[in-house]
């Protein structure tokens, strides 16, 4: 008696094992499906602007909602220029961060600091949208600003960059706000990146007379170079696709220019303006393909970091 | 000779460190304008008008309570119905995740997802449900926001699972345990800080984001208990506030700014604190 409610609580026992495992899998599928179903319902969603502009979509400077004329060129330069010049003024600045924290910091320093550096990732965009509109925009167009165009605006090959009217806003402060955003993010993985370093190629090195800057030069670089490039590209992607930030200080302009303190617009700060009062088919379609763009340009940028740091993973397992 | 390079190299050595140092003071500074200006502008803001009234026409009285309401609901339903998701499908990457090409897949495309531009996800929402349903409503912004917040859980999930040391699992396991009570009632129950630490980062990041909601939510300047019309809530009411030209609107998204931050940063200390807790006990 008793031993065949046992078999077939057992049994029981069994089908609900293999039932939870079934419920795990499922969710686990459908975070994989979530990402098909982004570009799906995007690609569906663009449809009438991929058949209407075709190619030119991406060579066209037009943003004209009236006459239903759209391009990308104006959204994509302005995000490559921010972003840009977010990762120029970031990865030395995260870099010397991560550095601090590594090698330098005292050690009852190290927590606090480091919890410091990522609270700066914590504060929401939107509020560095708000500061940068209100507070440091005002600051920088009327002492930074003037500052840079007197002194590279004559400078030939770069000048041209450094053109436009100090107005506090543009794509610089955009590109200088997004750099402040990264920094956490770039700094946390180069820390994270330089503490897998083994303390005795270190040592050894420190042994030899070496200065901690050629420590960290010739040793703890080299050993740790992809996962400091995937840190970056960790950054770009996030620069990439921050929206509320840039849409505050890059001045939503359509109008294509090249310098650096005009106005422009970026792919998240077109779509964050326009899209709740969009109307017409293909003016839908134009924006939805904008951020087909953009997600696909960010998900090639976190793919490839996300594929250096799994490499560097796999380095040091095998050294170990 | 010898003497010259050597003392180079220290000059090197001296003025790269304190580059580094200049950083760290360069990012310090950045936090401590940003909380600076927050207390500042913010502080005069807040009354009890704020947590009472609703958004008003500009030039006349008013508060955030609409919009406050409208993100503490959206938070609340974003959370819940992304944390099981997570918790679930990180139990299976922890757990059954070793074999197959499943697990590895979902990995990496949750890192990806992690740090995917959330205004895409909004756009997601808006194909597949807003235009569905034919209007914005609070419920496209809590399926928005659950979006953001499964990722998070997944990770931290995962991770904390893999902290739990097997010989717990097996212990249960040679008690005859199952291995959905193995699971459920061993290897997660003793992940437990661990899981809530994913869940509050993932309720700090999302009460904090605005992308998303632009639309899906979209806005209401009237209270509205309605998940199924368009919600107040305050990151859009600061958005929308901070770019008028009215000097009491301004007012008011400065006080809802620091309202987000404080609760955004208490958040993200609290979690902290969990984690560390955990990792002490070890």
């Amino acid at each position: 008696m008793d031993k065949y409610q046992n078999t077939s609580s057992l049994r029981h026992q069994r089908m609900l094992d293999s039932l939870f495992r079934g419920v795990t899998r499922f969710f686990a599928f459908l975070v994989l499906a979530l990402l098909v179903g982004i570009l799906l319902s995007l690609l569906v969603g663009a449809m009438p602007s991929i058949r209407h502009f075709g190619f030119g979509f991406f060579t066209s400077t037009a943003w004209d909602p009236v006459a239903a004329d759209f391009g990308a060129v104006v959204a994509i330069y302005g995000t490559l220029a921010t972003a840009t010049i977010a990762l120029l003024i970031g990865v030395p600045v995260s870099f010397g961060i991560a550095l601090f924290l590594t090698e330098l910091c005292p050690v009852w320093l190290k927590r606090p600091l480091g919890i410091a550096i990522e609270l700066l990732a914590g504060i929401p965009s939107i509020i560095y949208g708000m500061w940068g509109l209100f507070v440091f925009a005002p600051k920088f167009g009327d002492h930074v600003q003037p500052w840079l165009l007197e002194h590279l605006g004559d400078i030939p090959g770069v000048g041209f960059l450094f053109q436009g009217a100090p107005m506090g806003i543009g794509i610089f402060t955009a590109g200088l706000i997004l750099a402040i955003m990264v920094i956490p993010f770039i700094a946390s993985v180069m820390r994270d990146v330089f503490e897998i370093v083994p303390p005795m190629l270190k040592e050894s090195a420190y042994g030899l007379g070496a200065t901690t800057w050629e420590v960290v030069r010739n040793v703890v670089l080299p050993y740790t170079k992809t996962g400091v490039v995937g840190g970056i590209m960790l950054g770009l992607g996030r620069a990439l696709g921050e929206t509320m930030a840039v849409t505050f200080v890059i001045g939503n302009s359509s109008n294509f220019a090249i310098g650096l303190f005009e106005p422009g617009n970026s792919i998240a700060s077109t779509l964050a303006n326009e899209f709740a009062e969009a109307s017409g088919e293909l003016y839908l379609a134009s924006l939805i393909e904008l951020g087909l763009i953009l997600f696909f340009i960010t998900f090639v940028v976190l793919a490839c970091s996300k594929l250096l740091l799994l490499r560097l993973k796999k380095q040091e397992g095998l050294q170990h | 000779m010898n003497n010259a390079i050597y003392r180079r190299r220290r000059m090197v050595n001296a003025f790269n460190m304190g580059a580094s140092m200049m950083t760290m003071a360069f990012g310090l500074f950045w936090l401590a304008w940003i909380l600076w200006t927050l207390f500042e502008m913010g502080l005069s803001g807040i009354s009890l008008d704020v947590f009472t009234k609703i958004t008003p026409p500009p030039g006349s009285e008013g508060g955030l309570a609409n919009a406050i309401y409208g993100s503490v609901l959206m938070t609340f339903f974003g959370t819940l119905i992304g944390t099981p998701i997570g918790i679930l499908a990180g139990v299976y990457l922890a757990e059954f995740g070793s074999r197959g090409w499943l697990a590895p897949a979902t990995r990496f495309i949750n890192d990806i997802l992690l740090s995917a531009p959330s205004i895409v996800i909004g756009l997601f929402i808006y194909e597949v449900y807003v235009v569905t349903v034919g209007h914005f409503s609070g419920w496209a912004g809590s399926f928005a926001l659950s979006l953001l917040v499964i990722p998070v859980v997944v990770r931290t999930t995962e991770n904390m699972l893999r902290l739990v040391p097997n010989s717990l699992r097996e212990a249960a396991i040679a008690l005859g345990a199952p291995q959905w009570k193995v699971i459920l009632f061993v290897t997660l129950r003793s992940a437990k800080a661990g899981v809530l630490t994913g869940i509050l980062l993932a309720v700090a990041r999302i009460s904090g984001e605005t992308a998303p909601l632009l639309f899906t939510a979209l806005n209401n300047q009237f209270m509205s208990l309605n998940m199924n019309q368009p919600m107040a809530n305050l990151p859009i009411v600061i958005f929308q506030f901070a770019m008028s030209p009215y000097e009491d609107w301004h007012r008011l998204a400065w006080a809802g700014s620091l309202l987000i931050t404080l609760s955004v940063l208490t958040l993200n200390i609290l979690a902290r604190w969990f984690g560390g807790r955990k990792n002490q006990s070890h």
